[in-house]
């Protein structure tokens, strides 16, 4: 093992095979690995855990479960970066949820045309996390509270809304193609796999190319030293939590589709969790100032896919929760900031 | 007063952090009830000497008498119990707990094991009638002011049946009433018998108060004295390491051209600015071409004026003219799109992103102007980047490496070029030269001269006075928050500079305030 040798040759030899682009920093190596070892230790153990057609179908359908995750992990990365938390991802996950079926099962003339229907049932929960989002960036910003006070006021109230919203019924919808955002695929690659993609390449490409993945960066960073440059720091934390508040409704979009149900005490339940879990193991700081997207992606990965191995090795799951924690906790020691 | 037995004596301190030597060879003798001026300027070795004597740090050499017994103290607690109570700049008690609750922290008054409020609250009253003040201790300490909220931590030290009593700029967030109440109530612990080390900037408040004072500088104890045989001027140029007379000599900066060619233009006018007690009239001019240097001890308000211009503070009143405009600036976005910009004093605070690379920082205030729908051009940014390493020297593996592995001095010009590719109209350096090498100092020097000689005003703030007599063609002097003096070319001297600090008050200048003997502790 590599990393018990803190020798600096050691160091570089990892940082020149660790996969440059992709993981920028050399601290990525913690998840990688142990995203490997889990892999080969599937291979071996779990009885066809890979057919010659690929993943089986069980596998596949428990590592689905990672594109919701993931998104909101996206969203939850970019937060962090600039020194904040989002804690209401969650429930604004039920809250897109509950919105949904509403629009697209509704009878009302115009969203009665299935095409307008499931185009609206889109947009508008998609909105309205979004307006949940920039509440919680006007807290932050023009109320000066900080954001893991500020974001778990819509921890605590939005499930309640959620379940105002749906009346405390559990929406089912089997019928509809809205179903297909999370059963249907394109090309043969799930669609919520291909829009899961699609959200970590264009979040990474913000914020490696546009101006304001710099003022992002550069807010998480150095507040008083991004003003003093001329940056609109308040604005760009209120945008990073409208996305995150975007994203964290999409995943609920996601996940009600996957059910074809739509049940607001339960969709997205502990989703904040399972998200700064999945940044803190892709090796993003929580001091701001550094976001790795794909990073995040890895650790989305590496907890389902401990889960899984948990899942399917019969271990009861109280125990599976404790080897589960231990694990994560393992990878963020492996890539602890280190002084220089 | 008895010289053979003083309270406090330390003798031979020293401390070293690993890169920076703090202490080299530190005095301090304090006797039984005096009040007594420790003063030096920004890394004189003031806190950490104080630190050391709290316990909050380990001396690595040196000896600490207390009560003729030698002392070795482990933690500020332990120095509590010793007799030596600090109060610090910023009130460290417990701000939603009652005044009393706060007196009585961690030692409260017990009657068969629940708290006895009574006696908490008699003992409270008493300590604080004792410094004459009377409110009502039952109240979160939050609802007084910070006056107040500094009596009630000196009620807590005097409780300790303290000795000693350390203030930290205990002035700083005080209005006049509120310093003067402080007056009294130092005072009343000179009449006890309690000892105050009174660690400040303010000369008046200093002349006002204390009877000695020690005056420290490069870690080292230069001088201590009985502060009536000591002049004002001749304790600045103790504080600042030089003479008084001291011939203007040449050749020890980058600085080399004496005279700028001045446009006639007056770019920067701004009049009459105000802030608090922090900013009370100060007046200056800058013209395109031309280094003013912003002159003034610590306090002053040099720092406080820079932020004002680049509207990174407001302003109570006063107006500033850029080009003969009105400016209304709301944020220093305004300011940088106006043409000017600002190098903070605290690289690490306010000037670096530590964890971007060298390209990002350096071009972080002009990616509007680098972009376009919001992306920012590769190539425009390279080419800034590429021309500025150049043109500045600055030292660095590639434009990709983070800037927080650079050292100080390129870190600096790293800043000065996120500024310069803006080919701004003016720009202001507060300290621009502080703890950097020898080597980029004077190419730092040399570049700011290059840049006047080609029309860019500049607002340089300086403590070192070689600095602002070679570099500056006008030096504006700062004291209390005003301007004391405006200095032109040949009046520029050393010995003229430090004078208006001390006393705001020289012969042949343009006197904008005179000194003025405030009278504190009457009311």
């Amino acid at each position: 093992m590599a990393n018990l040798n803190h020798v600096a040759p050691q160091q570089h030899m990892l940082r020149r095979f660790s996969l440059p682009r992709l993981l920028r920093g050399g601290q990525t190596y913690g998840v990688v690995g142990t995203l490997v070892a889990l892999i080969v230790y599937n291979l071996v153990s779990t009885p066809r855990f890979l057919t010659f057609d690929g993943l089986t179908e069980a596998v596949n359908v428990n590592l689905l479960q990672v594109a919701p995750i993931a998104i909101v992990a996206t969203g939850m990365t970019l937060v962090i970066a600039t020194g904040g938390i989002d804690l209401s991802v969650g429930s604004l996950m039920a809250i897109a949820g509950a919105v949904a079926p509403l629009v697209f099962l509704s009878t009302l003339p115009l969203l009665s045309n299935p095409f307008i229907g499931i185009t609206m049932g889109i947009i508008v929960p998609l909105l309205i996390a979004g307006l949940f989002g920039l509440f919680n960036g006007f807290l932050v910003t023009t109320f000066r509270i900080q954001p893991i006070i500020a974001t778990l006021v819509l921890f605590i109230a939005g499930r309640g809304i959620a379940q105002v919203i749906s009346n405390g019924n559990i929406q089912v919808f089997r019928g509809s193609n809205f179903v297909l955002l999370g059963s249907g695929r394109i090309l043969n690659i799930p669609v919520q796999v291909l829009v899961m993609l699609i959200v970590i390449i264009v979040v990474a490409w913000v914020v490696r190319t546009t101006t304001f993945g710099r003022y992002l960066l550069a807010t998480g960073g150095n507040e008083a030293a991004s003003r003093l440059a001329g940056i609109p720091t308040d604005r760009v934390k209120r945008t990073v939590y409208v996305i995150s508040g975007v994203l964290a409704g999409l995943a609920g979009l996601i996940i009600v589709a996957i059910n074809s149900s739509s049940d607001a005490s339960n969709v997205g339940l502990n989703g904040e969790l399972d998200a700064i879990a999945a940044v803190a193991v892709g090796g993003t700081p929580f001091t701001g100032g550094q976001a790795r997207v794909w990073g995040t992606l890895l650790g989305a990965l590496l907890i389902q896919l401990i889960r899984f191995t948990l899942v399917t090795k019969d271990i009861p799951l109280p125990v599976a929760q404790i080897i589960n924690a231990a694990i994560i906790l393992f990878v963020v020691y492996l890539q602890r900031e280190r002084k220089s | 007063m008895a010289q053979t037995d003083p309270l406090l004596h330390m003798e031979h301190i020293a401390k070293a952090f690993p890169g920076v030597v703090a202490l080299v060879d530190a005095h301090l003798r304090i006797q039984r009830g005096e009040v007594h001026a420790l003063i030096g300027q920004n890394g004189a070795g003031k806190s950490t000497l104080i630190k050391i004597l709290t316990g909050a740090y380990r001396r690595d050499s040196g000896s600490i008498l207390l009560d003729g017994r030698t002392v070795d103290f482990q933690s500020p607690q332990q120095a509590q119990n010793g007799g030596i109570s600090t109060i610090y700049q910023e009130v460290n008690l417990v701000p939603f707990r009652s005044v009393a609750e706060n007196v009585f922290m961690g030692r409260e008054p017990r009657r068969f094991g629940f708290l006895n409020w009574r006696q908490m609250h008699k003992e409270t009253d008493a300590l604080l009638s004792r410094l004459g003040i009377s409110i009502d201790v039952t109240k979160p300490l939050l609802t007084y002011n910070i006056a107040i909220q500094q009596m009630v931590a000196i009620a807590r030290a005097i409780s300790f049946k303290s000795k000693l009593v350390v203030m930290d700029e205990p002035t700083s967030s005080l209005n006049e009433n509120e310093v003067a109440t402080l007056f009294k109530v130092i005072r009343q612990l000179k009449v006890e018998g309690v000892s105050v080390i009174f660690v400040g900037h303010r000369l008046d408040e200093i002349y006002a108060i204390c009877d000695r004072v020690t005056i420290m500088r490069d870690g080292r104890t230069v001088e201590e004295r009985e502060l009536h045989t000591l002049g004002k001027i001749e304790l600045v140029a103790k504080m600042l390491g030089k003479e008084l007379g001291d011939v203007r000599k040449s050749g020890q900066t980058g600085f080399t051209v004496s005279e700028h060619r001045t446009g006639e233009k007056v770019l920067l006018e701004a009049e009459g600015l105000r802030r608090g007690r922090v900013l009370q009239g100060v007046t200056l001019q800058v013209h395109a071409g031309e280094i003013v240097g912003l002159a003034g001890l610590l306090g002053s308000g040099r720092t406080e004026v820079a932020r004002s211009i680049f509207a990174a503070d407001p302003l109570d009143a006063g107006s500033i003219l850029l080009d003969g405009q009105q400016t209304h600036f709301h944020s220093p976005a305004d300011a940088i799109r106006a043409g000017v910009g600002l190098c903070s004093e605290d690289r690490k605070a306010e000037g670096i992103i530590p964890y971007l690379s060298v390209r990002e920082n350096l071009t972080l205030a002009a990616l509007p102007v680098l972009s376009r729908h919001g992306i920012v051009s590769h190539e425009k940014q390279q080419q800034i980047v590429d021309t500025f390493i150049e043109r500045l020297g600055i030292k660095t593996s590639s434009p990709d490496q983070k800037i927080r592995e650079l050292s100080g001095g390129n870190q600096q010009k790293v800043l000065l070029a996120r500024w310069l590719c803006l080919n701004p109209k003016l720009l202001i350096l507060d300290e621009p030269t502080r703890g950097i090498d020898i080597g980029a100092k004077a190419e730092i020097q040399r570049l700011i001269d290059e840049l006047a000689e080609k029309g860019l005003g500049v607002l340089m703030i300086s403590s070192e006075l070689e600095e602002l007599t070679e570099g500056s063609d006008r030096v504006v002097v700062l004291r209390d928050g005003q301007t004391v003096a405006t200095l032109l070319h040949e009046k520029i001297s050393q010995d003229a500079i430090m004078t208006a600090m001390a006393h705001g008050d020289d012969d042949g200048t343009q006197i904008v305030a005179t000194d003025e003997e405030l009278q504190y502790g009457k009311s």
